[in-house]
């Protein structure tokens, strides 16, 4: 689930409000967003892909909150690792092109059996 | 009484649904002709849905020489009498179109080592970002945060549809000539990632309106992942071994489903993706980096180190069953109405066989583009609408006695308290499945004679009736297929029936019928 919208890297961009599927965010006037439905959090890790200042962690636990500590995640590097990982920048697509996926696909279609 | 404001549009075509059928349904109708296309999506078109977070192979296969046809034989085979050889042509065709022009408008294909593109797969957010950024250039209205509550009737058939518009907290409707409805399928709120927002909405709302759903009995898939966690992508565990509380290897490699199932209901079962070598532990981590977020964030190394595992259901989106299409264009039996993608029953494409992955991806493309076309031609036809249309919503919307206060929370645990547990939903038998839907059934009477509610309120009240309702006609169809074919497994009757090769067409919300028919392309017999 969501469990941190970073205070001090949040620039107000609503990016997150805006794009996140089940709505969990909520815009402010002159403020940034708050985490205003975080229990409908699908844990989908969207928001973290798009997030333009990796200012989102969403913790793996999907079906309860845990505490989460900021400063640690930022010295682990682990704010934004979903977007440095697919290869996104700034909320731009890029990467696909570098995606080793299709070396499985041949290997997949022997079981017959492509759900992921 | 207050009167809200509403928003209100016309359009020539609505696509219901902002995953890659409605993307493609949308971008066709557009190319066909259609003036005024509006696509209304629950949460956000281009991250919403089971494809926007997966990382999807394609049934994609050339032309050239007989690979089509080993292909089609093979899905036959695994459709176990189902499937239909015209379905999967035309499938195959129109996926093998559709994905020249996404790379002729330049997707990101990777390259292969001999530099020739390899297109039978797509990244899920680069592809829905892209398809957003494709039908937002055509011209189509796009509301995001924009769920559709109910569809709009009038006497010559389906004339739009009703929502809400989540953040401006506004009622909304379009008024359009023709829908598509490409809402995706039903996962129960079952985590499984990326399909909360899939709860069978349109599979409630075209009941409604009159049409059929078909092989709902085939909504018994579940996906694999860490316990603790959403990410229920399959691939890495081809590579693992799995293992009970003690430490005792119970099944290594693909095809786990099962084993996996049955020790679950044992206790506790952990896997480690330890026959994976480190050629393929790169690809897994650079192909697939959110199954290793999960790990990375707890400190598990995944390759070395047993994890707990979970089955989540992934019901109707990787199962089959969804509204009844009579053609390749996804007509409902109700004038004007289509579906597509998930929200339709695939069976001539996989019958019995689960749809996840390949399957649903080039079957979204194919029936997208084929409803979205179709769509455009009926709203060129039909003449204006004379008289004014009602809504067709009933259970959460128009409740049939007074009002009361019902908590849509406690409906929807009541529906997945059925439709959940790997013992009721996927090792089926008469006893279970009755006991069931004496509680759903129970449930689904509260939803339709006192549920009732406005606003943002409606959208929940509105997925509670819809889990329920999918779930009573999922275990309606289980029931009447005394067998075990495909999905659908039965521990009372475990043999496959030959003389029960036909689907099985579940009709009406109330009094729920049950009846077997052979698909014949274009028969509305």
């Amino acid at each position: 689930m969501i469990e941190l919208l970073s205070k001090e890297r949040c620039t107000g961009c609503n990016l997150c409000v805006r794009i996140c599927p089940t709505n969990v965010f909520e815009a402010v006037d002159g403020d940034i967003p708050t985490l205003a439905r975080a229990n409908a959090c699908q844990t989908c890790f969207m928001c973290e892909l798009y997030c333009p200042v990796d200012a989102l962690y969403v913790s793996p636990y999907a079906d309860r909150s845990v505490d989460v500590d900021e400063a640690a995640l930022t010295r682990a590097r682990t704010l934004g690792s979903y977007a440095r990982e697919m290869g996104w920048q700034k909320a731009k697509p890029r990467g696909a092109e570098r995606d080793p996926t299709y070396r499985f696909r041949a290997a997949e279609r022997d079981y017959d059996h492509t759900s992921s | 009484m207050i009167r809200h404001h509403e928003l209100q549009l016309t359009a020539d075509v609505l696509v219901i649904g902002g995953g890659p059928a409605g993307a493609w349904a949308a971008l066709t109708a557009r190319a066909r002709g259609a003036e005024r296309v509006v696509l209304v999506d629950k949460g956000y078109c281009g991250t919403s849905g089971a494809t926007a977070s997966a990382n999807t192979g394609v049934w994609y296969v050339a032309p050239e020489g007989d690979a089509r046809e080993h292909a089609i034989q093979k899905r036959l085979q695994l459709s176990e009498g189902l499937g239909r050889r015209e379905t999967m042509e035309h499938v195959l065709e129109t996926t093998w179109q559709q994905i020249a022009q996404l790379a002729a408008w330049g997707f990101p294909f990777p390259e292969q080592d001999d530099g020739v593109q390899f297109r039978a797969n797509l990244r899920g957010p680069d592809y829905m970002a892209f398809m957003r950024k494709l039908i937002k250039r055509a011209g189509v209205t796009v509301l995001d945060h924009s769920p559709a509550l109910e569809l709009l009737v009038s006497e010559t058939g389906v004339a739009g549809a009703r929502g809400h518009r989540l953040q401006s907290d506004e009622a909304y409707s379009v008024s359009a000539r023709a829908v598509v409805v490409a809402s995706g399928g039903v996962a129960y709120l079952s985590k499984t990632l990326g399909c909360d927002v899939n709860t069978g909405d349109g599979l409630l709302m075209a009941a409604e309106a009159g049409a059929e759903l078909s092989g709902m009995e085939f909504s018994s898939q579940y996906g694999i992942c860490p316990a603790y966690s959403s990410v229920t992508k399959g691939l890495p565990y081809f590579w693992a071994t799995f293992s009970d509380a003690s430490g005792r290897v119970i099944h290594k490699g693909g095809l786990w489903q099962l084993t996996v199932a049955e020790a679950l209901l044992e206790g506790p079962v952990f896997a480690v993706l330890d026959r994976a070598p480190p050629h393929v532990q790169r690809w897994l981590r650079t192909g697939q980096p959110n199954c290793f977020l999960p790990h990375d964030r707890i400190g598990i190394d995944p390759f070395r180190e047993r994890f707990p595992v979970t089955l989540r259901s992934e019901g109707t989106v990787r199962g089959t069953g969804g509204i009844r299409i009579y053609d390749r264009s996804g007509s409902t039996g109700v004038p004007g109405l289509y579906a597509a993608g998930d929200a339709a029953s695939r069976e001539t494409l996989v019958g019995a066989a689960t749809g996840g992955g390949a399957p649903n991806a080039a079957w979204a493309i194919s029936s997208g583009t084929s409803s979205g076309g179709a769509a455009a031609d009926f709203a060129r036809q039909s003449l204006p609408q004379t008289r004014a249309a009602s809504a067709a919503g009933a259970a959460g919307l128009r409740p049939r006695r007074t009002a009361a206060h019902v908590d849509a929370e406690t409906l929807i645990q009541r529906a997945q308290g059925e439709a959940l547990p790997i013992d009721k939903n996927l090792f089926r038998s008469a006893d279970r499945m009755r006991a069931s839907l004496v509680q759903l059934d129970a449930a689904w009477e509260v939803a339709r004679d006192r549920l009732a509610a406005r606003g943002r309120a409606a959208v929940r009240a509105r997925e509670a009736a819809a889990l329920l309702a999918c779930a009573r006609l999922g275990y309606r169809s289980a029931l009447a297929r005394v067998e075990t074919r495909g999905l659908h497994r039965r521990l009372d009757a475990p043999g496959l029936d030959p003389t029960q090769a036909h689907s099985l067409a579940v009709v009406g919300l109330d009094e729920i019928e049950v009846r077997p028919y052979r698909y014949i392309e274009g028969s509305q017999a």
